[in-house]
């Protein structure tokens, strides 16, 4: 059950990813992020983290894509035709890619730890247990990633502010 | 049965070699940021992986730190690009080659 599943949204994700970046359209490749990042959701709650399933869904799903969509309508000249956009140098990037898989592919089947690792018992909801450990042991990295946040808050308003005429 | 771990690390390398040729063919700056997006999460797959079959919450607490990163990632990205349609009217990433104005 767990293995079609897993496949099942292995071919969405694969297919999704590639629409992305192999599309014409900008806002269609925009639409199948969603998709690829919604599959990335249900393959988290497969490995039981349906909080970080949620958190996908929630910042990723609803608010990149949304952001992406205004990014888009902002740099292009909207009159009605789609927004094209093209690929150069796609044999050069394919062999590119091809090469970045089929070394990660090979050190991941020698690596000796993706054998050993075994599945534990379900854990209960992991969701208390990463809320302590964010306030606990990672609470300079948390209070750090906050202060981050802003910077990049007010950087965003600093670069896009429209600059007076004078 | 559950898949095993392996193709879970596959199906992320997999991913993350399709992100790579989306970053290194595209053209508009848009697009470019759409590929690592996919690229980031493919990483985000096997940190969460990882994390469940070690039995090490570290692994999800990365993810939270990673996405929240790549967010940030995005709105910079997203403010230069506009900045730089604003000033050439244009987003392809390959005119986008002088450091001064």
């Amino acid at each position: 059950m767990s293995v079609a599943l897993f496949l099942a949204v292995a071919a969405v994700l694969l297919v999704a990813s590639f629409s992305v970046v192999t599309g014409k359209d900008l806002v269609r490749s925009v639409l199948w992020l969603a998709v690829a990042l919604a599959g990335t959701a249900v393959l988290f709650v497969l490995l039981q983290a349906e909080f970080i399933a949620a958190v996908q869904i929630l910042l990723y799903t609803g608010g990149i894509i949304t952001l992406m969509l205004f990014g888009i309508m902002l740099t292009a000249r909207i009159t009605g035709v789609r927004i094209v956009v093209g690929s150069a140098g796609r044999i050069r990037g394919a062999l590119v890619a091809i090469g970045v898989f089929a070394v990660t592919a090979w050190a991941v089947l020698a690596s000796p730890a993706a054998y050993v690792a075994r599945e534990g018992p379900d854990p209960e909801s992991t969701t208390r247990l990463i809320g302590a450990s964010f306030l606990t042991e990672y609470l300079l990295a948390m209070e750090v990633l906050s202060l981050l946040l802003l910077a990049v808050m007010i950087g965003a308003i600093v670069l896009a502010r429209r600059r007076d005429p004078s | 049965m559950n898949p095993p771990l392996t193709w879970y690390l596959l199906l992320a390398a997999a991913l993350f070699a399709v992100g790579t040729y989306g970053l290194l063919t595209r053209r508009n700056a848009v697009a470019i940021l759409l590929s690592i997006e996919i690229m980031a999460n493919a990483v985000n797959v096997n940190l969460v992986a990882f994390s469940r079959f070690l039995n090490d919450l570290a692994g999800q607490v990365f993810t939270l730190f990673a996405i929240s990163l790549t967010v940030a990632e995005v709105v910079v990205g997203l403010a230069i690009v506009v900045l730089l349609y604003r000033d050439r009217d244009d987003v392809r990433a390959d005119l986008a080659d002088r450091m001064r104005g």
